[in-house]
């Protein structure tokens, strides 16, 4: 137990960080600003093998392993969280489910191309009624000779509008409840899909976050991701490693808030010298520094847990719960130490604390991992 | 395996787990079985070289010993880690090959305990504005002054004692001595009366016209502070290990608390299960923490600034979780006999020493605004 990185994961670590300092942070403030996604972005992450990062070469990935996809994922969100949330949709909530339950056809056809970046990927389960009670979900999908037809509302879509393939879970048999759930892989051009509502947002703002509707969209049979009645195993289970994911995210929230504020405190002067000399703000630093180091040490671990194939539930619910409310923290004290500055667009320390707030609330909220850990305390 | 512990560690882990639940006790008095029977096992020497006695282990798996150890009795904990972490390592580190041969086996094999004595009434945080002196004479040096709050006084056969040629000459002034218990001129004084860690002694350590000879001066004269600096972070991560434990055992009997309850029909609120499961959240933080300092230190990577953020994280956690779990717990885990009580007044003092949490702020302030 070194907590060493190997070279390539540092070179990863290398390369994004220039990417997202060439190429992220000088537009991130007005795409914020203007709601818009950027596929070019996306796009160039495809080229620089991003896209794929964990996926075997065979399937167009970068054969690497779950902790340089996090590594990734942080160093987006240290500059741009919005991109960070991209990269993670496509490839813990859209392209694990594929390569954990996918057949060889369908790895071929739908995980080669969003491995290359050639297609974008999303994931469809939270309703407006079926939120953390996921369980609980209408959407609904009959097989029909050759073809499932889907019928049902799908909110809260990441990359939703502008993904070429989006997983979605319906139910299939209504009797047998979380069992009677499937998932299906779903084309964005598929007969009977449409977008409906885009949100607007507090945070995640060049993000998309869209209504999927189904109206009798036909789906062809063999897009049945997994067995019948595998849904929700394929969806609680594709969760697990997504919120390695969000971890990795407000890791890099935090961190860029935290560099942002400490750089401001060196050069801001009251009373005649620097505020970082005095201690209410080096304190804060402090604290924010060892609290980063710490939910970077319990992602990574999550992370490396299941590149390993270890069990990593109880590790990826940590690392998710205390990331994430460390990032709130974080850069809500960032924003304090930047004073009424702070408050104002002119610096990018309320972007981050706008960001933050969702890690907090996605991919299982900070109430819903505290309930899975106390079931691991407790059980 | 760069994010898990490997075999060799876990059976480690296992085999202190086992010495510190089976062979342990707990009470009022010095824990002199406990530290005969680590003794008795080599513990005292864990992370020594096998050429000076010690076990040749390496520096995380001494920290995975404190840590389960602290869980049974933390005052045997911060003994073990005085003796290796400041009484040992100095020696091994700065001693010449004369002095480690004199000493490390001893200490290493278990037949020496060691202190370390550098804190005095003017002396705390700014540790080098100490008053002892060191006043050469014909062959070696007489020491006069007094130590304050040092761990394993009295009982320690060998201590690492920091004094002053001439404090105006400030940190360049101060040097380093070995001094052993029953030297004619050293007296320690009665345990202080402290709110926790009991069982371990602290006492003030007198010197008057104490002769030491030249040869037990520690390094050369003038670097005593140079010499105590660099072993903070391996006392800080000790600390820390301490702390890991401590809060373990907090969260551990809250667990099983909780567990009994609901095997008689009572389930824990979500409010309940809530506290305990960010409390499990931070001391798995905290955990890696500590691993990571330690790995860093083995690797003979500097470490400063996580060994401060594991002391500061690990040892704010270990009271805030004994408690919040005294809290859950309800009336009787606050009766003065209940081992929560007993874990919050432990865990103070670890916020306090080797180097306060408000020093580590500093300390880490310092590295990220560089």
């Amino acid at each position: 137990m070194n907590f060493v990185l190997t070279e390539e994961q540092e070179m990863t670590r290398k390369m994004v960080r220039d990417f997202a300092e060439k190429e992220l942070k000088p537009g991130a403030e007005e795409r914020d600003d203007r709601e818009e996604f950027s596929r070019d972005i996306f796009d160039k992450m495809g080229r620089l093998g991003l896209t794929g990062i964990p996926w075997p070469e065979e399937y167009g990935g970068g054969g690497s392993d779950y902790l340089s996809y996090v590594i990734a994922v942080e160093e987006l969100s240290r500059v741009d969280a919005s991109s960070g949330t991209t990269l993670a949709a496509h490839i813990s909530l859209a392209g694990w489910p594929l390569y954990k339950y996918g057949t060889e056809d369908q790895k071929k056809k739908f995980l080669e191309p969003m491995a290359l970046g050639e297609k974008l990927g999303a994931y469809a389960l939270t309703e407006a009624t079926a939120g953390t009670d996921a369980a609980s979900l209408r959407t609904t999908a009959v097989l029909d000779g050759d073809s499932y037809v889907l019928n049902g509302n799908k909110i809260f879509i990441t990359n939703g509008g502008d993904a070429e393939i989006t997983i979605v879970f319906a139910v299939t048999d209504k009797e047998k409840k979380a069992k009677g759930i499937s998932a299906f892989i779903v084309e964005k051009d598929s007969p009977g899909f449409a977008f409906g509502k885009k949100e607007r947002k507090m945070g995640l703002r060049s993000s998309p976050t869209l209504e999927l509707i189904f109206d009798n969209c036909r789906v062809p049979k063999e897009n049945l991701l997994g067995q019948e009645g595998e849904g929700f195993k394929i969806a609680m289970s594709t969760l697990d490693g997504g919120r390695n994911g969000i971890a990795a995210q407000a890791v890099g929230i935090a961190q860029g808030a935290m560099e942002e504020a400490a750089n401001y405190a060196k050069s801001r002067e009251q009373f005649g010298q620097p505020i970082a000399n005095f201690q209410a703000i080096s304190f804060m630093l402090a604290d924010m520094g060892t609290k980063i180091e710490a939910s970077r040490l319990l992602t990574y671990q999550a992370a490396y847990l299941e590149s390993a194939g270890l069990p990593y539930g109880k590790a990826s619910a940590m690392a998710k719960l205390f990331a994430s409310e460390t990032a709130m923290e974080v850069t809500t004290n960032a924003v304090q130490i930047f004073g009424g500055y702070g408050y104002t667009r002119d610096y990018p320390v309320e972007r981050f604390m706008r960001d933050a707030k969702i890690t907090q609330i996605y991919e299982g909220t900070s109430e819903v991992q505290r309930l899975v850990i106390s079931r691991y305390l407790l059980s | 395996m760069p994010f898990a512990l490997s075999d060799h560690h876990r059976i480690k882990r296992e085999e202190f787990r086992q010495f510190a639940d089976l062979e342990m006790d707990t009470g009022d008095h010095f824990p002199r079985d406990n530290l005969q029977k680590a003794a008795q096992r080599g513990y005292y020497g864990l992370p020594i070289p096998k050429e000076y006695g010690g076990q040749g282990e390496d520096f995380l798996t001494y920290i995975l010993f404190v840590e389960e150890i602290s869980r049974i009795c933390a005052s045997t904990g911060v003994i073990m880690a005085v003796h290796t972490s400041v009484g040992t390592f100095p020696l091994l580190y700065f001693g010449t090959e004369q002095q480690k041969t004199r000493y490390i086996p001893g200490l290493a094999g278990g037949e020496f305990l060691g202190a370390f004595a550098l804190t005095e009434a003017g002396a705390g945080s700014d540790a080098a504005a100490l008053s002892t002196t060191a006043v050469a004479v014909d062959g070696g040096y007489l020491l006069n002054g007094c130590k304050l709050f040092i761990t394993s006084g009295g009982e320690a056969d060998v201590y690492t004692v920091f004094a002053t040629a001439d404090r105006s000459l400030g940190r360049k002034g101060i040097s380093a001595f070995l001094v052993e218990k029953g030297m004619a001129g050293l007296t320690a004084g009665n345990p202080e009366k402290k709110m926790g860690l009991n069982r371990s002694h602290t006492t003030e350590l007198r010197m008057e016209d104490l002769f030491i000879p030249a040869s037990n001066r520690l390094g050369e004269e003038g670097t005593g502070f140079t010499i105590a600096m660099s072993l903070l972070d391996g006392g800080r991560i000790g600390i820390a290990a301490q702390g890991l434990g401590l809060a373990q055992a907090s969260l551990d009997y809250t667990i099983a608390h909780f567990k009994d309850l609901e095997a008689k029909g009572y389930k824990a609120e979500q409010s309940t299960c809530f506290i305990l499961a960010d409390l499990a959240a931070r001391l798995e933080a905290a955990r890696l923490l500590v691993y990571r300092a330690a790995a860093l230190k083995e690797m003979g990577i500097s470490c400063l600034k996580e060994a401060s953020m594991a002391k500061m994280f690990v040892t704010d956690l270990a009271v805030s979780a004994a408690s919040r779990c005294i809290d859950l717990c309800g009336r009787p885990a606050a009766a003065s006999d209940n081992p929560l009580t007993r874990y919050l007044c432990d865990a103070k003092a670890t916020q306090i020493y080797e180097g306060s949490n408000q020093v580590q702020r500093i300390l880490i302030a310092r590295e990220i605004l560089k």
